[in-house]
This record gives C-alpha cells, sequence and structure tokens, in this order.
C-alpha cells in the first residue's frame, strides 16, 4: 500500500508490520465526531458494529471533558482524541485525514448521538458501489417524513435546498444531514479543503461545484437520546446566515482539484 | 500658532509610537514582520506632521479645509489597514493551530498503536 501521507516525513503504513488500517480487508471507515458524547457514542458503536459489515469505527473526540474517549475505546472503537476543541468541521476533517492516510476507499459520517441508524448504512454505500455518486446523503426528507423539525430548522432546510439549488444546478434536500457516504477522490478532496463551523451545506457546494456527483438516499432518523442538540433557535438563526455567507464566499474561492498539485 | 502647536504634537506622538515598538522589537515581543506596518504608519504621520506643504496639498486633494484635521483621516486609515492586517494574521493562526491539533491527535493514534504492538510482542 502505498502512503498517501503528504507534508509530512512517515505515516503508519512506512512503518514495518504496522498497518494502519485495524482490518486489513475492511475499506471503508464510519468517522464519528463526538462532543461529550459519553452516554450515547457506547450504543452508537455498538449499533455500527451489530451491522457487521466490514468497516473499522473511528472516533474523533473533540476535546470532550467527559468520558467519551474511554468509553468509545472500551466498546471497541478506535479514537482520536484532539487536544483541543476544534467544532465539527475540524473533527470530521481529521477523520477523512485519518482515512486518506491509511488508505480508505470509503469514508461515512455518522452522528455520534445515536440519531442516525446504522443498519442503513448499505443504502448509502450502495450508491458509492455502483459508482453512481462521490458522496451519498442520507436524508429525512425523501419519501415518508418520520421526523418533525421545528420551524426555525424548516426555515432553514427550504433556504438551503433553494440556494445550493441555485447554486450546483442540482436538488438536494437534507443539506444539514450528518449522516454521508464518502469516495476515496472526496476523501481526498475534503482532507484538503473542509469549512469550519457548520460544514454540511456547505460541503454539498464545495463539492457541486468542483465536478464531484452527489446523490441523496431516503433514511430516517431518531430523536436524540440524551444530552443537546448542538443549535437552539437563536442558534439555528445565526447559523443559517453564517452558513449563507460561507456559501456565497465559497462560490468565489479557488479549490484546486485532488492530484492538480505538485 | 495653533497648527504649530498641533504639528509639534503629531510629530511627538508619530516618534513615541515609533519609539515603543522599536522597544517592543528590541525586548523580542514583537516580530519584525508584523512591525513593519506600524514603522511605516508611524513615518507617514512624522512626514506630513513636519513637512505643512505637503499636509496643505494632501489635504486639498481629500477636500479637507483644515489641514491637521487631515491627519487623522490618515491616521485612522492606517489603523484599519493594520486591523485587516491582524485579521489576516489571526486567521492564519486559527488555519495552523487547527492543522496542528488534528495532527496531534492523529500522532498520539499512532503512538498509542505502536505501544500496544510493542506489548504484544
Amino acid at each position: 500500500m502505498t502512503c498517501k501521507r503528504r507534508n509530512t516525513s512517515f505515516c503508519m503504513t512506512d512503518i514495518e508490520g504496522c498497518e494502519g488500517r485495524l482490518n486489513p480487508q475492511s475499506k471503508i471507515l464510519v468517522i464519528i465526531p463526538a462532543y461529550n458524547e459519553a452516554e450515547n457514542i457506547g450504543s452508537v458503536v455498538d449499533e455500527i458494529k451489530s451491522t457487521a459489515l466490514p468497516l473499522d469505527i473511528l472516533v474523533i473526540d473533540d476535546g470532550s471533558l467527559d468520558r467519551t474517549t474511554e468509553v468509545a475505546q472500551a466498546h471497541g472503537a478506535r479514537v482520536v482524541r484532539l487536544p483541543i476543541n476544534l467544532g465539527i468541521g475540524g473533527a470530521v476533517q481529521t477523520g477523512f485525514k485519518f482515512a486518506r492516510d491509511n488508505g480508505y476507499e470509503v469514508a461515512i459520517q455518522i452522528d455520534g448521538d445515536g440519531q442516525h441508524i446504522p443498519s442503513e448504512l448499505p443504502i448509502l454505500l450502495d450508491v458509492l458501489n455502483r459508482n453512481e455518486a462521490d458522496l451519498c446523503i442520507g436524508s429525512r426528507y425523501i419519501g415518508e417524513r418520520h421526523y418533525r423539525t421545528p420551524f426555525a430548522r424548516r426555515l432553514g432546510m427550504i433556504v438551503f435546498t433553494a440556494v445550493n439549488s441555485l447554486l450546483i444546478g442540482q436538488r438536494v434536500t437534507d443539506n444539514t444531514s450528518g449522516f454521508r457516504a464518502y469516495n476515496r477522490r472526496a476523501i481526498e478532496f475534503l482532507s484538503r479543503y473542509y469549512p469550519t463551523d457548520y460544514p454540511e451545506p456547505e460541503v454539498v457546494v464545495i463539492l457541486g461545484r468542483t465536478g464531484f456527483r452527489i446523490q441523496e438516499r431516503a433514511v430516517k432518523m431518531r430523536p436524540r437520546h440524551s444530552g443537546e442538540s448542538s443549535i437552539g433557535t437563536w442558534g439555528a438563526i445565526y447559523y443559517m446566515i453564517k452558513v449563507l455567507l460561507a456559501i456565497t464566499v465559497d462560490v468565489f474561492k479557488v479549490y484546486r482539484q485532488v492530484g492538480a498539485q505538485a | 500658532m495653533m497648527a504649530f502647536r498641533i504639528q509639534i504634537f503629531a510629530v511627538l506622538g508619530s516618534l513615541a509610537i515609533a519609539a515603543v515598538i522599536f522597544e517592543l522589537i528590541r525586548k523580542r515581543k514583537v516580530l519584525e514582520k508584523y512591525s513593519l506596518l506600524w514603522f511605516a504608519s508611524a513615518i507617514i504621520l512624522i512626514v506630513l506632521s513636519v513637512w505643512r506643504d505637503l499636509l496643505e496639498k494632501v489635504a486639498a486633494v481629500l477636500g479637507v479645509y483644515y489641514a491637521p484635521s487631515a491627519l487623522f483621516i490618515i491616521a485612522a486609515f492606517c489603523a484599519m489597514v493594520m486591523f485587516l492586517h491582524l485579521t489576516v494574521v489571526i486567521s492564519q493562526l486559527t488555519e495552523q493551530n487547527k492543522t496542528l491539533v488534528q495532527e496531534v491527535g492523529l500522532l498520539r493514534d499512532m503512538v498509542q498503536q505502536l505501544e500496544k504492538k510493542n506489548k504484544n510482542e
């Protein structure tokens, strides 16, 4: 296996007999960003394992103050613990870098609070396996709706769908979904460019505008087990304005395609 | 006479800024590359304070009737440029800090894996 790591002098795969991947057969990495999720993370990891898919589980502990790392490790996940809280964007990007450095073909992002249903993973994987997309988003808004959304969020969805459709010429119903599967090409791109604060809608625009293929599939979503959602009502309004500004600026940014650099 | 006094204050003020910055660099509390804009600003203000004719001309171009108040506009502009520069620097530091935090996390994981492997052997 060749080392894909750039800008550093070594990587896991350079060390004799030290395979970066936990399971050499698995080419799929599940990235779970987690901040103070000690209560939920154990069951999330267990549930993903119970799917018996050939995948490795990587929890990114984003500088949690509780025992997130210990709990995740006890349940058998590999954990990258960030010494400082970077926010969801920095955490997820750490997972992409890990996937890039260790030769994974597919990276799946799933929330650490148990809202997403791991048994639906094959729905997303299937799309990538058949090479129909570089990014497959699990959407709550396709088909039957099992999920009731607060008004502020609902408004956000409508706005994002309208703006993003305009910018990428494709209708994406659930831009804020944190349940996604990315292929190798997207992994390498996002290891270099990943938005910071509330990255999901921005990623859709960036990938959509740089020629990546995006697909959506219907998934269900549960209410949270415990803990608070990262966004309240005022938070949702701030979130929307901030992301809209970021998306607008993204349109004018320059992204060098992977492989184009020296 | 009024104009003369403001000239003296402007020169003294600008010299004081330049002196403070110089001292901070000497004590290694400010890096040279971040002091350039400060020195540039101080020099611009000193030149305009001393060279009354030039200030009058600049004021005329800007449409300012009382020449010394043009100094304030120019000083404010210099301050804006410096704020902008600082915002750029902070953004770069944030980005570098993020990359370092990610790298530290990944390296710590790597060390743990190696320790585990060594124990098993």
